[in-house]
């Protein structure tokens, strides 16, 4: 279990623009100690990982609610990889349907928190997996 | 509903009733509540129909007309949607409220990059008036007023709508649209945003004052408190954020030397009817007060209907719940009955499905039949504002307004609801109560069935809308073909004409009714506005 602050990214991927799940987790990872980066609505799969690159974070963490959260976690995860930031991990959470979880771990996400998951749960979750 | 919090002693007792916009309610109200806030039935209440229209706006409520009914309804390609709007019609549905899917809302075409895995999802794809030709097919727009969803580029859309009327032989004094166009509620809450403030707003204007001159029964605007509510505000918040917001649109337009009373009288809201019963019910009332207030003392109208606040109160899908998602029908149901308390001219529910996806033709037709029990078996009909003389209601009817009002000063002493949002003041306040309220859920202090009580261990199956990739593939077909087939040389003429009037600084609307004319597309126009006007650069605060 890693001992340093960690520092998070909350990306918020695609067209749509509810961040209030994204912002709610922003907001509870804080009071959890955690140092947190928003990166603001409608960005792109690369916008995000080059702002985890230059905010020198631990975690991208992923709010999607399109129903698009499969080929955006591939394509993040396929960037983080040529940017050499295999260090990274990444959680999502949104609206996610319990079908799509094994698919998202075969890609290679860390953590899936469907909305509605406690917080202590994808808080511990990130304290245990964070690399160090 | 589990948007109160309730403190109990040892034998689970009510010691406290605390409401969300923060009032505490006691356990027995009398007259004596009334002498306190200083209740006077002539300055606070009047008779519906009259000012401060507290009661309501019309003299007899739902006995002259019972209300509209106006489901949110869209997908996938616009023959798909079409036949969904021939539906919900065919069942007594009395106006349609589009929904459009992501791209369109952002001003991308089908085939942008940008839309890639969106087309058709959360709503019916729109490049052109074509699309419009085909959505509104064998629907008579001079019966059927339609919400348009759409908010930066409502300006776009409203003119498209005046197209496709004019193409199927009905007048634009003969329809009735409503567009939401109302940007700073999605700089707020629903993140839908293109274009900085000032421009914006502009364009807001400039639906407002074509809207006032060329098409008299259509509602310019609809001033959504509903999508500030659901990303976290609390009822005294939502409305006070609504009203100033709507003073943002109003001196935009009085700036432009028009009097109050010439374009007031059409301005329309959206407001959540989720949350306490009482609390809802009072919010309302001390809305439509308020705002008549506004009007009359603010900016002088001396027309009374320049200060109706009229609108559709519905929704509430923030109260639904993916577990055990039925009981989302019976929460509905108490909705549309708090709508209804409420005096709501028009309205629409969640249906039991949305905390998963868009409706299903099942989910929708339960909506739409809850909503007319409502009017025709339970008895909401027989008289206005039932509600009237409670103790408890006037009492805290009361309490709201002192609520709604101290929420409007802090906006005021920032310096107004464009500063205050270009600050990020309103999306703090509002994530901060996000938070309050999921820390409550999560630690049971909200009460919830079904998520913190009640509950189940294995979720249901329930039959969901399926999203299509073919809609998809369909609609960038067309499109390309309609690119292929239409009047280039005219496209091009009609988006110069535009440039130059969005440049010039003149009204946009009749330059976006010459485009989308001769098929130019969403695309195409928003372009023209996004070179210009440049795009909003968020705060990235929460």
């Amino acid at each position: 279990m890693s001992t340093k602050r960690i520092r998070i990214l909350i990306g918020k991927p695609g067209l749509d623009g509810h961040d209030r799940g994204a912002k709610v987790m922003a907001h509870a990872l804080k009071d959890a100690g955690m140092e947190v980066i928003y990166s603001g609505l409608h960005q792109s799969v690369p916008s995000i990982v080059k702002m985890a690159l230059e905010e020198d974070v631990d975690v991208i963490g992923l709010s999607i609610m399109s129903g698009a959260h499969v080929p955006i976690c591939k394509k993040t995860l396929e960037l983080i990889k040529k940017e050499g930031l295999d260090r990274v991990i990444v959680v999502v959470g949104g609206v996610i349907p319990a079908k799509d979880i094994p698919v998202l771990k075969e890609i290679g996400v860390a953590g899936v928190f469907p909305g509605g998951t406690p917080f202590e749960e994808s808080i511990e979750f990130i304290r245990e997996n964070v690399h160090d | 509903m589990g948007v109160a919090k309730y403190i109990k002693d040892e034998k689970d007792r009510i010691t406290d009733v605390i409401l969300q916009s923060g009032i505490h309610v006691k356990p027995l109200y009398t007259e004596d509540d009334l002498k306190e806030v200083e209740f006077d039935y002539r300055k606070d209440l009047g008779n519906p129909g009259e000012y401060p229209f507290t009661r309501g706006i019309h003299k007899l409520g739902y006995r002259s007309r019972e209300w509209t009914t106006r489901q949110y309804t869209g997908f996938g390609t616009p023959e798909e949607t079409n036949k969904r709007f021939k539906l919900m019609i065919s069942q007594g549905q009395t106006g349609l409220n589009v929904a459009f899917d992501l791209p369109t809302q952002m001003g991308y075409d089908s085939d942008d990059p940008m839309a890639e895995g969106e087309v058709g999802r959360v709503g019916m794809a729109v490049d052109s008036l074509r699309d419009f030709e085909i959505a509104f097919k064998d629907i008579a727009l001079d019966r059927i007023g339609s919400g348009l969803t759409i908010n930066a580029i409502a300006s776009i859309m409203l003119a498209m709508y005046e197209a496709v009327a004019e193409g199927y032989g009905f007048s634009k004094e003969q329809i009735s649209a409503t567009p939401q166009n109302d940007i700073l509620k999605e700089i707020v809450g629903r993140g839908a945003w293109i274009f900085p403030v000032e421009p914006a707003v502009r364009l807001i204007g400039d639906v407002i004052e074509y809207s006032m001159k060329e098409m008299p029964k259509t509602n310019p605007v609809s001033v959504c408190g509903f999508h500030i509510r659901e990303a976290g505000a609390t009822p005294a918040q939502e409305i006070a954020y609504a009203l100033r917001i709507a003073n943002a649109y109003i001196e935009n337009v009085l700036e432009r030397g028009y009097h109050i009373d010439d374009f007031v009288a059409r301005f329309s809201f959206n407001l959540d009817i989720f949350g306490n019963l009482w609390e809802q019910v009072a919010k309302f009332r001390a809305a439509r007060k308020l705002w008549a207030k506004n009007i009359k003392e603010k900016y002088g109208a001396n027309n009374d209907r320049s200060m109706f606040l009229r609108g559709i109160f519905g929704g509430g899908q923030g109260g639904l719940t993916k577990q055990q998602p039925e009981n989302n029908i019976a929460r509905s149901a108490y909705h549309a009955l708090a709508a209804a308390l409420s005096g709501a001219q028009t309205t629409a529910l969640g249906s039991f499905d949305e905390a998963y996806t868009i409706p299903t033709p099942h989910s929708a037709l339960i909506s739409l039949r809850t909503l007319q029990i409502i009017m025709d078996e339970v008895g909401l009909r027989d008289t206005v504002d039932p509600l009237a003389g409670s103790y408890f209601i006037e009492t805290l009817t009361k309490q709201m307004e002192e609520k709604i009002v101290e929420e409007m000063d802090k906006i005021d002493a920032i310096g107004g609801m464009v500063t205050a949002i270009s600050s990020g003041y309103i999306q703090k306040e509002v994530a901060r109560q996000a938070y309050e309220f999921e820390k409550g859920i999560q630690s049971g202090e909200l009460i919830k069935i079904g998520v913190n009580k009640y509950t189940e261990g294995e979720q249901k199956e329930v039959e969901l809308h399926e999203y299509s990739d073919e809609s998809a593939i369909e609609q960038i077909k067309s499109l390309r073909e309609l690119r292929r087939t239409r009047n280039n040389k005219e496209v091009t003429r009609s988006l110069k004409a535009l440039e130059k009037a969005a440049r010039d600084k003149v009204n946009v609307m009749p330059c976006l009714v010459d485009c989308c004319k001769v098929y130019a597309t969403v695309g195409e126009m928003t372009g023209v506005f996004r070179d210009i006007f440049g795009e909003f650069v968020e705060p990235r605060i929460f």
